[in-house]
């Protein structure tokens, strides 16, 4: 692998051990909001169970739905274009742009541009693109892309943001008063807010009954890009649909709930058709998703809401950060989407987990992360992208223990070796021993005591 | 009733106390308990590693060693639930699958199979339980934190009719601590890690011991108590039931 891996990744974050424990806590502190607030319904589980049936009824029927939904938008007045992968996407929406003599956009929080390295396509044609929801901000002015998905800059510090306002936005060095920085990127805002004649965002939920569309914002920002902006883009995932208006009643209960543990988001802003004079354009794009609906193992990942609740919970997500993951969609659920993307660059994500399951207890909609995780290693494994060091201690490993005579004699000689040579372990290429050590071993396995202390068995193996 | 006994590998060579106290609690409530001396591993390491199709030999060693018991019992929440979910042998489904549902763990065996209301166990101490994911997550064999749902642990009742014991509570009921098998040395800074913050739940809390259904848990907290310097020690849950 030329690039480092998320063990690598995970390494480098963890140089610094306070901060891991600050990330971490931050998060946990975000889980238990989301326990706190799921355990003062008693229909919880049930939210979930329906939500997860919709859409599987959504992924069964998906093609059906898709139609409907463009048949009912273009009748409200909506632009519907399709976009089979990122490529299409981003011409897409730079062809719209230039359409109109567009070359500034602002744009709300959409991880599906992440996923498709709009920005950056869009920058490289003279497009500025500024995003809105604050936290994209703030990692935009750093150079960066978010750590998760709905907690952008999760991985920064108060004073860090302050610094980064100090330095782009003018703000008094040495500032990190929460206030006065959401102040200072309001007012930043407010004027590109009021300038920009195109706006983008995400689709949460589109309704294919009706043809709308909802966006889910805290702060509104996607209500201020859009309502004064001449051209709205919505850039949306071929997934993101629902039957019908009222299943909306569960999935706005379910998402943010789930997310950072409120009842539901600030703003929930549902798109119909455009106001006269003005244009909305929604961009479907497949990107990879019909050829995970294709993989029967791997076809449910599709259901996710991006709630983010996965990450929150995961252990091994809140102490390697976003980055370590080097996708667009970090933790768990990126962890299952992005090899159906491209198997060799991912193929590190299905194992930097325990597969303790966790992901999948807190996941409003059911996916079987954890078990995708592991079916996701299998299936990298048989397709070639295992190291060949781990490919030769594997075939070692299971010679060794489908023969009682060699495992016999390889515990001995392994207990023996931490006894009498304990160098051969206690040494920096045994990464055990870099935290922990080693067990003590004992003078005789299960094996030896049971053959001397239970009368008519005989030694282990002979 | 005729309970054919399935160590793990790994407590097999490095943790007998456990397996041997397992053997000993079993024979104390009148199970005949027989340790199948061929036995080895039950392909876990492999399974999770993505080598799933190496685990034949194991698979079929499994079978062979345990066709002939009424129960398989293990001290180990998370063999077990990669036999329950994995173990299969394509010239023998049924017998493999027969296997399998027959196969329990230690303490859901004591509770959901013996239906075990009394110990005569006494600890004397201050532990904390650690949840083990894989029996906790996988085999139920507890309520979970992210679900709303009526809370037990089966784990839990056990130590309770435990004489004496001081159970203490922990700040996260059931975090994972890093373990995951080969995980643990693969990301080694990120398992490390977690089994440092997980020890020092317990630590914060008072424990004089650490205990859980699975050794490989515990093994790895070990690791970290001992390099620490610390006087807290790991037990297996077998060990304190079956201590007098």
């Amino acid at each position: 692998m030329e690039s480092k891996d998320h063990a690598a990744l995970a390494e480098v974050f963890n140089k610094d051990e306070d901060r891991v424990s600050w990330h971490d806590e931050t998060l946990w502190w975000i889980r238990q909001k989301r326990d706190k607030n799921v355990h003062q319904l008693p229909e919880w589980e049930l939210l979930r169970e329906t939500a997860s049936q919709i859409k599987f009824n959504v992924l069964s029927n998906l093609s059906t739905y898709l139609e409907q939904f463009e048949k009912n938008a273009t009748c409200n007045g909506i632009k519907i274009h399709w976009a089979a992968d990122a490529k299409e996407h981003n011409d897409i929406v730079l062809g719209l742009l230039k359409e109109h003599q567009i070359n500034r956009m602002v744009k709300s929080k959409s991880m599906l541009t992440e996923e498709c390295g709009l920005n950056d396509y869009l920058a490289s044609h003279g497009i500025d693109v500024i995003d809105s929801d604050l936290g994209e901000r703030i990692v935009q002015l750093a150079g960066e892309h978010p750590s998760h998905i709905v907690l952008p800059c999760i991985h920064k510090k108060k004073g860090e943001i302050g610094d980064l306002f100090h330095k782009y936005l003018g703000t008094p060095s040495n500032v990190d008063d929460p206030q006065f920085l959401t102040e200072t990127a309001r007012q930043h805002l407010r004027e590109i807010f009021l300038t920009r004649r195109a706006a983008l965002t995400g689709v949460n939920f589109a309704i294919a009954e009706t043809g709308e569309f909802v966006v889910c914002t805290n702060e509104g920002n996607a209500d201020m890009g859009t309502n004064l902006a001449e051209v709205h883009i919505a850039s949306m995932g071929i997934e993101k649909l629902i039957p019908k208006r009222e299943h909306l009643g569960v999935f706005l209960r379910l998402l943010t709930r789930s997310a950072t543990g409120q009842p539901i988001t600030t703003y929930s802003s549902h798109y119909s058709k455009p106001r006269d004079g003005k244009q909305i354009h929604i961009v479907l794009v497949d990107n990879g998703r019909s050829v995970q609906l294709g993989r029967e193992d791997f076809r449910n990942s599709l259901k996710c809401i991006r709630c983010g609740a996965c990450m929150n919970t995961c252990p091994v997500y809140r102490r390697s950060g976003g980055h370590s993951y080097h996708t667009a969609v970090a933790g768990p659920i990126g962890s299952i989407l992005a090899p159906n993307l491209d198997m060799r660059k991912y193929a590190d994500l299905p194992f930097a987990s325990t597969l303790c399951g966790s992901c999948s207890n807190v996941c409003p909609v059911k996916i079987d992360i954890h078990q995708q995780l592991y079916k996701w290693r299998q299936v990298l494994v048989k397709a070639g992208y295992a190291p060949t060091v781990k490919k030769i201690a594997m075939q070692l490993m299971a010679a060794t223990l489908a023969s009682p005579t060699l495992y016999h004699a390889a515990g001995k000689m392994g207990r023996a070796t931490i006894k009498f040579a304990p160098f051969a372990v206690n040494n920096k290429l045994n990464p055990w021993y870099k935290q922990r050590d080693m067990p003590a071993p004992p003078k005789e396995s299960f094996g030896e005591w049971y053959a001397r202390n239970r009368a008519g068995s005989q030694e282990p193996g002979v | 009733m005729r309970v054919g006994l399935f160590i793990p590998c790994y407590v097999d060579q490095f943790y007998p106390g456990a397996a041997i106290a397992t053997l000993q609690l079993l024979e104390k409530l009148g199970v005949e308990a027989v340790y199948p001396k061929n036995q080895t591993c039950c392909g876990q390491p492999m399974a999770n590693s993505g080598f799933e199709h190496l685990t034949g030999g194991c698979n079929r060693l499994f079978i062979d060693n345990f066709a002939n018991f009424d129960y398989i019992v293990a001290p180990s929440g998370s063999c077990v639930l990669h036999i329950r979910e994995h173990l299969h042998d394509d010239k023998q489904t049924q017998l493999a699958n027969n296997i399998s549902q027959k196969t329990y763990e230690l303490t859901s065996f004591l509770t959901d199979v013996l239906k075990v209301e009394h110990l005569p166990s006494r600890f004397p101490y201050r532990v904390g339980m650690h949840q083990s994911c894989h029996g906790q997550r996988g085999l139920h064999l507890s309520s979970m934190t992210e679900l709303v749902a009526p809370a037990f642990s089966k784990p839990g009742s056990l130590l309770k009719m435990v004489k004496d014991i001081d159970l203490i509570e922990l700040d996260r009921k059931d975090e994972c601590c890093g373990f995951g098998g080969t995980f643990c040395v693969t990301e080694e800074a990120v398992s490390a890690k977690m089994g440092k913050d997980r020890v020092a739940d317990h630590l914060h809390h008072g424990a004089e011991y650490i205990t859980g259904v699975d050794m490989s848990c515990l093994m790895h907290m070990e690791g970290i108590l001992k390099r620490q310097g610390s006087k807290v020690k790991v037990l297996h849950i077998a060990e304190i039931l079956n201590a007098e």
